[in-house]
């Protein structure tokens, strides 16, 4: 497939991979769909111009190589993951875990502990897909195996997508430009409908409307979060979605964790905030380095849950007076 | 000794990085030296030194920098197998963008940060495109789609390098970046090694302390601007 690449008309090769004139342009180079082949092209390059870019011929040869493979990678199916499996290893005292937990997709897992518990280290077990080569010793299964040592380096197919809770927008983009650059980036066949299916998502989550021109960088707290997660569901490829806390403004919780698991996401998401915590379906709670038990989401807290929403839905009728701005002499 | 280079844009976090894996380095009873390259001032040599390892300082003053950097490089590392040290980190900063101190052969690290905006990895040329580790840093205070997006424009223009995230303030992922340094290359000496890239050359009136602006002036290796195009 590449060989044959290599061979044909710069014009053919340009309109069926536009992503290579990206590449090219990429390196400060310019091409045109002319009819001599992309091999005569690269053969023909000015080495003065070479000089000036700080390029040699073979290192470009060997980067359009690898970018190509790893684009036509990119356009291959993923083995779809249907279980992750951590088996434990042992706390900052060399205490074993004891444990072995299989999560599907569609699960919630929440993490409970203290700051500084382990909670960053369990996650970053699970990213860098540890084979009892991290400091816990835990091991990571997918799909109830050991799993290709790809998902450690691949950035077109990251095991984990992640939602940070100091997290900003540093580009200076409209919504809809920013989505369209991502699923631009991820070569996704019909960009246009995704953007919309993303916009349209994340209103349904956030609490105020923001339109698909509002620069990103002036979306509220909520707004951003009800973005990126809409992003994260229908854009990442990640089976995995990790989730620092979602503060209780601006996005509608319930339906914003609805969609991933929808989505079929294995969630895993750090919390404190009870009625996430029981929106879970376990909550594993850290102690010093080590998970040192698991609480299933039982029936009493599952009632429990109900009271916690309405309570909440008081609080946010509220929140809505102020916004309006309401007295709350009656409440 | 292993010897690794480490180079990127000023401000990346190369040194927050660098003092991340030195911290897992020496968990494991590592001896660690590193060489710290700068222009003026640095004032990293003294963090480094609070960690306990070896550290070199290098200013190049009114020279420049990488070259400055490849005519030193050699006895650093001499330096560094004379005190015995397990690994040795060179550090610099690729000031112009052209400028590379990636020797062949040698591993080579670029560190670069998600705030630095996705048409930066375009904009640099070997230091990071023949890199043979891409460390970005800073993804913590960017959300995941500017993360993928910015790591897709450096797999771009450099699609073979492994591709690291790592937080340069929490440290999350360089116990993972220490494990590829273990793999790192491993020498005694640099005598008869080559660049990855040639630097690039100026060689004219200014580089010889000329100050004045005008046509008259300028003599040896000068390139005009096409002001007609």
């Amino acid at each position: 497939m590449k060989q044959h690449l290599y061979q044909q008309p710069l014009a053919a090769v340009l309109a069926e991979h536009p992503y290579i004139e990206d590449f090219l342009t990429s390196f400060g180079l310019t091409v045109k769909p002319e009819t001599i082949s992309l091999q005569e092209f690269l053969d023909h390059l000015n080495p003065d111009l070479l000089e000036d870019l700080g390029l040699s011929r073979e290192q470009l040869a060997h980067n359009l190589d690898e970018f190509l493979a790893g684009m036509l990678a990119l356009q291959q199916p993923l083995d779809k993951v249907t279980s992750l499996t951590i088996i434990g290893g042992r706390n900052k005292s060399g205490e074993a875990e004891n444990l072995e937990l299989t999560l599907q997709p569609g699960e919630v897992t929440c993490i409970v502990g203290p700051t500084g518990s382990g909670k960053s280290r369990l996650l970053a077990d699970i990213e860098w897909v540890a084979q009892g080569d991290t400091p816990t010793g835990r091991k990571i299964l997918i799909n109830g195996q050991v799993p290709d040592s790809q998902w450690r380096f691949s950035t077109e197919h990251k095991l984990v997508a992640q939602l940070s809770q100091n997290m900003n927008f540093v580009m200076d983009l409209s919504a809809e430009d920013f989505i369209r650059m991502h699923a631009e980036s991820r070569l996704v066949t019909d960009p246009e409908a995704r953007v919309r299916q993303i916009l349209e998502q994340a209103n349904l989550l956030a609490g105020e409307q923001f339109r698909p021109d509002t620069p990103v960088t002036s979306l509220s707290g909520g707004q951003s979060r009800a973005l990126m997660i809409a992003d994260m569901a229908f854009l990442s490829t990640s089976p995995i979605a990790l989730i620092d806390e979602i503060e209780n403004a601006g996005i509608d919780r319930k339906k914003a964790l609805d969609l991933l698991i929808r989505e079929e996401k294995i969630v895993l998401m750090a919390t404190h905030d009870p009625i996430l915590a029981l929106m879970g379906d376990r909550r594993l709670v850290i102690k010093n380095g080590g998970i040192s038990h698991i609480i299933e989401a039982s029936a009493a807290e599952r009632r429990n849950l109900v009271e916690l929403e309405a309570l909440d839905n008081r609080l946010l009728a509220l929140r809505n007076r102020i916004r309006a701005g309401e007295t709350l002499e009656q409440i | 000794m292993r010897f690794l280079t480490i180079s990127g844009p000023p401000s990346a976090g190369k040194t927050s990085v660098i003092l991340r894996v030195i911290e897992a380095l020496q968990a494991r009873q590592r001896k660690i030296g590193v060489v710290k390259f700068d222009c003026l001032l640095t004032e990293d040599d003294k963090r480094y030194a609070q960690k306990g390892v070896l550290v070199k300082k290098g200013l190049s003053g009114a020279l420049c920098p990488d070259h400055y950097f490849v005519s030193n490089i050699e006895a650093c590392v001499a330096w560094g197998m004379e005190n015995g040290c397990d690994y040795l980190i060179s550090e610099s900063a690729g000031l112009c963008n052209r400028c590379s101190p990636h020797i062949n052969d040698i591993t080579a690290v670029c560190v670069i940060d998600n705030l630095s905006g996705v048409n930066t990895p375009r904009k640099i040329g070997p230091m990071l495109k023949s890199a043979d580790i891409v460390v970005i840093t800073k993804g913590d205070i960017v959300s995941q789609a500017e993360r993928e997006v910015f790591a897709s424009r450096v797999k771009q223009v450099n699609p073979g390098a492994v591709i690291m995230n790592i937080n340069g303030i929490t440290g999350q992922g360089a116990f993972e970046l220490t494990s590829l340094f273990e793999s790192a290359s491993d020498i005694t000496t640099l005598k008869g090694r080559t660049l990855r890239f040639s630097m690039p050359a100026a060689l004219c009136s200014y580089c010889l302390g000329e100050t004045r602006i005008g046509d008259e002036y300028q003599t040896g290796n000068v390139r005009k601007m096409d002001m007609e195009g």
